[in-house]
């Protein structure tokens, strides 16, 4: 390939900014309620998430890279000419970079997840035609944003009732707080370490049997609880905010719980949302490093997932503590018993969406958790027409992404004269 | 850059009603120095204390129209709207009726004769006692949000109700002994004073009933 040093630099520096800005910006969704609820100080959130997403991105990252490189685009149409599908990659993260900044400057929800799929879209349509787009992935893709919030929703309003249940209705509820609170907290563990071991570490070494795989889980979740046990008994009791407000000491105990939902947030976001910034990128390495061969199939190398969970780290340190800031002190309602309910229930979802390679949304994924619990009654206060606008916005975000990568695509075929 | 995922939280109203009804208590409670000027008979301290009664009704009033405006319909909360502001309503109505007595008491220069004073300040306080518990009852409001609206808070918020009415029930027995006193000693009174001493315990009974009114608002908005 003529340019191929340069497409693979290319590549690389937008596959960077991407990942950066998902550091910069999107993370801050997952960690806020813990900052909100003052659980976490914003130094302690910085380097929770910043361990957990790089965690999460090289773990657990591999499936939803593999659909963002090769499940969207019908690459067999392109196999005359592989710069096309080169080009077309690089003006997928160009435009949903550029998508994003507009965006965010704006104040309008948008998604990484939603801008790059309607650039890959939106490119293979321009390029090719209808048929290079494999409809069947994408609507597998789609179904699952209208499902993933719903599903998110139904799982924290049953983890928000069984928290009623088991603590706030109880008679005395800070021994049901303490009793509780580890076993939640192994839940946690045992939920995001078995989907991660069951869709496979297979990409470090790592081949597990479904079978070792729970069980590894389980011994992981066992000894989580113990350490919720140790750490729930050095929670001191503050009689003086108790009476001003009756809950506060239980809320300390779920403090400890919010901490362990924090990390596992971090984690199936950086799972999730790495696939955005270097599923186009490893398309680009393919196609090049195979000398033009667009149905190469090489393992995903693990230096692009290094990439993609260092670039997230960058944003991070750079610009992510201040916007975390910004968003806790806006939702101090997301108190520690229902952040946790809101956290399992999206960190879940997400996990195990990541595990089927789906690219969901997580910001999408949170909200449906957080309404879950307003219908449980149990936050005071959820504007419905912000709500309606999260939801509505990848309507928008799609056609945005594909023409802004149509105007890239061709804008690179001018560049490159391909 | 802003952040969308903070804007789906609206800012919660409970705060703000809690606010209303502290300061519709301290209306209230602003009547027991006007009486206490009356039962002096100095009607500078009179008039000054009605002004003040009247100031902490207008400052209450405020709070309600703040509150009203901020609460647009596209706010999702775990309780019904209308069923909120009936209770603002509710607690807004203690403060007019404070401010009513007040009035009364003020425009008429009414004086209370020596034997009925030390009863009608008890049944005055029973009714205050009354808006006291209202007010600690509405206080529990986030505590009812913390948990769903379910369990042993909701118990807990049950026995206040309960007390209440009984303080309600109170106030309707002490309204009856101050009425029989108050005949036995009408012949010494001018006719159209006594009528108004008999309008003015009819009020004082109603500033209990509203109390009680603003609990059973709470009770309905819990039990949505």
């Amino acid at each position: 390939m003529e340019y191929g040093v340069v497409y693979l630099v290319l590549a690389a520096a937008f596959g960077l900014f991407m990942a950066w800005g998902i550091g910069a910006n999107d993370v801050a969704n997952a960690m806020a309620p813990s900052v909100g609820s003052k659980v976490l100080t914003i130094r302690q959130a910085v380097v929770v998430a910043a361990i957990f997403e790089f965690a999460g991105a090289v773990l657990a990252g591999g499936e939803v890279t593999a659909t963002i490189r090769s499940g969207i685009v019908e690459t067999g149409a392109l196999e005359d000419s592989p710069e096309l599908l080169v080009f077309g990659m690089l003006a997928a993260l160009a435009s949903a970079g550029t998508w994003l900044l507009i965006a965010s400057k704006r104040g309008w929800p948008a998604s990484t997840t939603h801008s790059i799929i309607g650039a890959l879209v939106g490119f293979a349509i321009a390029a090719v035609g209808w048929s290079a787009v494999q409809w069947g992935v994408v609507g597998t893709v789609v179904a699952s944003w209208v499902v993933s919030p719903v599903l998110a929703g139904i799982a924290s309003f049953v983890l928000f009732r069984s928290v009623q249940y088991l603590v706030l209705d109880n008679p005395d509820p800070l021994r049901a707080a303490r009793l509780w609170v580890p076993i939640y907290i192994g839940l946690t563990a045992f939920v995001i370490a078995s989907v991660t071991m069951v869709k496979g570490l297979s990409h470090l070494g790592l081949e597990l049997t479904e079978a070792e795989s729970y069980g590894y889980a389980l011994a992981f979740a066992a000894g989580m609880w113990l350490v919720g046990k140790g750490l729930v008994a050095r929670i001191s009791i503050d009689p003086s905010a108790d009476r001003d407000f009756h809950f506060a000491s239980v809320e300390r105990v779920f403090g400890v719980l919010m901490v362990v939902v924090a990390c596992a947030m971090a984690f199936a976001h950086g799972s999730n949302d790495v696939a955005n910034a270097i599923g186009p990128v490893a398309a680009v390495v393919s196609v090049v490093t195979s000398g033009g061969d667009v149905g190469a199939q090489a393992e995903l190398p693990l230096w692009i997932l290094l990439l993609g969970g260092g670039g997230i780290v960058a944003g991070l340190f750079m610009l992510g503590h201040h916007v975390i800031a910004t968003v806790g002190s806006n939702i101090t309602q997301l108190t520690p018993s229902r952040g946790f309910a809101c956290g399992l229930a999206t960190a879940g979802t997400v996990v195990f969406a990541s595990g089927f390679g789906l690219p969901i949304s997580t910001t999408q994924t949170l909200v449906g958790a957080v309404l879950g619990i307003g219908l449980a009654r149990g936050i005071a206060a959820l504007n419905l027409r912000v709500v309606g606008g999260v939801f509505m916005s990848w309507l928008v975000t799609l056609p945005a992404g594909g023409i802004l990568a149509i105007f890239f695509f061709y804008l690179l075929l001018l560049a490159f004269g391909g | 850059m802003k952040s969308y995922f903070s804007s789906i939280f609206g800012r919660s109203p409970v705060s703000p009603l809690q606010q209303h009804m502290a300061k519709v208590l301290a209306c209230a409670e602003a009547l027991l120095p006007l009486f206490k000027a009356v039962s002096e008979g100095d009607y500078n301290a009179v008039a000054t204390a009605q002004q003040r009664v009247s100031d902490i009704e207008r400052e209450a009033d405020a709070l309600k129209k703040e509150l009203r405006d901020k609460l647009p319909h596209s706010m999702f909360m775990p309780f019904d709207r209308a069923d909120f502001l009936e209770l603002l309503r509710a607690q807004d109505r203690i403060a007019n009726k404070s401010k009513d007595i007040a009035g009364l008491v003020l425009g008429r220069k009414m004086q209370l004769p020596e034997p009925l004073v030390d009863p009608f300040m008890d049944y005055l306080n029973r009714a205050i006692d009354a808006s006291r518990q209202a007010k600690n009852t509405v206080d529990q409001l986030d505590e009812l949000v913390e948990t769903g609206f379910r369990g042993a808070e909701v118990e807990v918020v049950q026995e206040m109700l309960d007390k209440l009415d009984a303080i309600e029930h109170d106030t309707d027995r002490m309204q009856v002994q101050l009425r029989s006193l108050l005949q036995k000693l009408e012949p010494r009174i001018p006719p159209v004073d006594v009528m108004f001493l008999y309008q003015l315990i009819e009020r004082v009974r109603s500033l209990a009933d509203r109390a009680q009114q603003t609990g059973s608002r709470l009770q309905i908005l819990m039990a949505r």
